[in-house]
């Protein structure tokens, strides 16, 4: 088991577990979510214990980044914050417990979509890795690469409306959304670059059909994961 | 680490591009009952008076988070983790909007808690030492931290002269000491005040014996602040 730094959590917690944690890393556009939502249905359907989880989804913490984004309070560190709070509560009440309960644990996103974000805006870098020591790495992150002008045209074709934080607008490179996300992504995909070999991200050619990658995730999963070990007790 | 050696515990914000501030910023630290709102009241009266424009500050009391803080405090499910970085952001959001702006307008920004008693509470309920350090390291190390120092005993008579029930919060009810309010008040408040005495000596508190009469306090404290500012004993 990794940890981001020194091997410290932040509450000592007996850190033995038997479940798996998968999680999904890529630029916006990349069809990591398809995947993810693919292989969650692949193991629902077989029969095994699983959970999944999203990045910035705690109802806790929603309201209050809701109310951040919307009334554009958030400054870089408190970006940083609200949701590094969010990880922690989906961690410490979902996550972790899960995988002490022997679940395979699907997250879209982990702490590297935080990691690469936060540089971005220019919060220190350590100070945010050392916010997520306290967080297990996952067994396997798969990182759907795309080079940066398919997933901009993926996103960008359909003209959606982007949202202020979305587009990086509150870094003020760009006062155009488009431009703006494109300069936003760019350096997100430079960080995800950065990170790949580092952590040890499984690569996963994501310009290729979406049913050939899934073949090929479903297979180093097999690879990586004991999957019987992880079937659903019947119920009695 | 002496104070004022540098403006940032740690590396600076990303918001803040110069350091150099024209305010003072002053922060008092103590348990509910160890007379900080009164002493505070009286120092902003006597700064007023002498000419300096004063700014409070104080914990949950962010526009982004307070209001969710509170909830979350009122429905005690959040975990310790979460709860640290939720009170972490609520800091940040008033040390970014409010505290800077107004240091850098040269207002006296008085403090009525500030990181030390986040680090304290988290610290005491088993989070790591150096990743507490870590969160707080980008806020501004104040002019002088004056921490309020009671004995538990006299705590909860000041506490019962207030309300007549003691808070589950500052009884540090949620750590399970005790099932019996009083005893865990008085386990928890020790616990912080240990915590609190470790950190008087890393970070070169100015201790106040807060058993002492108001006008003796507050009498201490102008001479303190004055020297600061460069005030007269008054």
């Amino acid at each position: 088991m990794a940890f981001l730094q020194h091997n410290r959590p932040v509450v000592s917690l007996k850190r033995n577990y038997s479940g798996k944690l998968i999680a999904v890393e890529g630029l916006d556009g990349s069809g990591k979510s398809t995947q993810i939502y693919l292989v969650k249905r692949w193991l629902e359907l077989e029969g095994y214990r699983v959970f999944f989880t999203e990045w910035n989804s705690s109802i806790l913490v929603k309201k209050s980044t809701t109310k951040g984004k919307k009334r554009q309070l958030l400054t870089p560190t408190t970006f940083s914050l609200i949701h590094a709070t969010d990880f922690a509560d989906r961690y410490e009440r979902q996550i972790l417990p899960l995988l002490r309960a022997g679940y395979i644990v699907l997250a879209d996103r982990y702490l590297f979509t935080a990691l690469a974000r936060d540089a971005v805006r220019g919060v220190d870098r350590d100070w945010v890795a050392e916010l997520y020591s306290y967080a297990v790495h996952p067994d396997i992150t798969f990182y759907f690469r795309v080079p940066l002008e398919i997933s901009l045209n993926r996103i960008l074709e359909g003209r959606p409306t982007l949202k202020y934080h979305e587009a990086g607008l509150d870094m003020g490179w760009s006062t155009d959304p488009y431009e703006s996300f494109r300069i936003f992504q760019g350096k997100v995909h430079a960080e995800y670059e950065a990170m790949r070999e580092r952590f040890g991200f499984t690569v996963v050619d994501a310009t290729e059909e979406i049913h050939i990658q899934q073949a090929k995730v479903r297979q180093l999963i097999r690879e990586k994961i004991d999957l019987p070990t992880f079937r659903s007790r019947p119920c009695r | 680490m002496p104070l004022k050696d540098h403006p940032f515990f740690g590396r600076p914000l990303p918001e803040v591009r110069d350091a150099n501030f024209a305010g003072k910023l002053f922060a008092i630290e103590g348990a509910d009952g160890s007379g900080r709102s009164t002493q505070i009241a009286q120092l902003s009266q006597w700064l007023e008076a002498n000419g300096f424009a004063v700014r409070h500050m104080g914990l949950r009391r962010s526009n982004l988070v307070a209001e969710e803080l509170e909830d979350a405090k009122q429905g005690n499910v959040l975990t310790h983790t979460t709860l640290s970085l939720f009170y972490a952001t609520d800091f940040f959001d008033q040390l970014v909007h409010e505290i800077i702006p107004a240091l850098r307008a040269g207002l006296i920004v008085l403090a009525d808690r500030y990181i030390y008693t986040l680090m304290a509470r988290a610290i005491v309920r088993g989070a790591d030492r150096d990743w507490t350090r870590n969160l707080y390291s980008p806020a501004l190390v104040p002019d002088d931290v004056f921490y309020f120092r009671v004995g538990a005993g006299q705590l909860v008579e000041r506490n019962f002269q207030k309300n007549p029930t003691l808070d589950y919060w500052e009884s540090g009810m949620d750590l399970g000491l005790s099932r019996d309010m009083f005893d865990s008040f008085i386990k928890y408040q020790r616990l912080i005040a240990t915590e609190f005495q470790r950190m008087a000596k890393d970070h070169a508190f100015t201790v106040i014996n807060a058993n002492l009469r108001v006008e003796t306090i507050q009498r201490d404290l102008r001479r303190q602040i004055g020297r600061h500012l460069g005030l007269p004993e008054a």
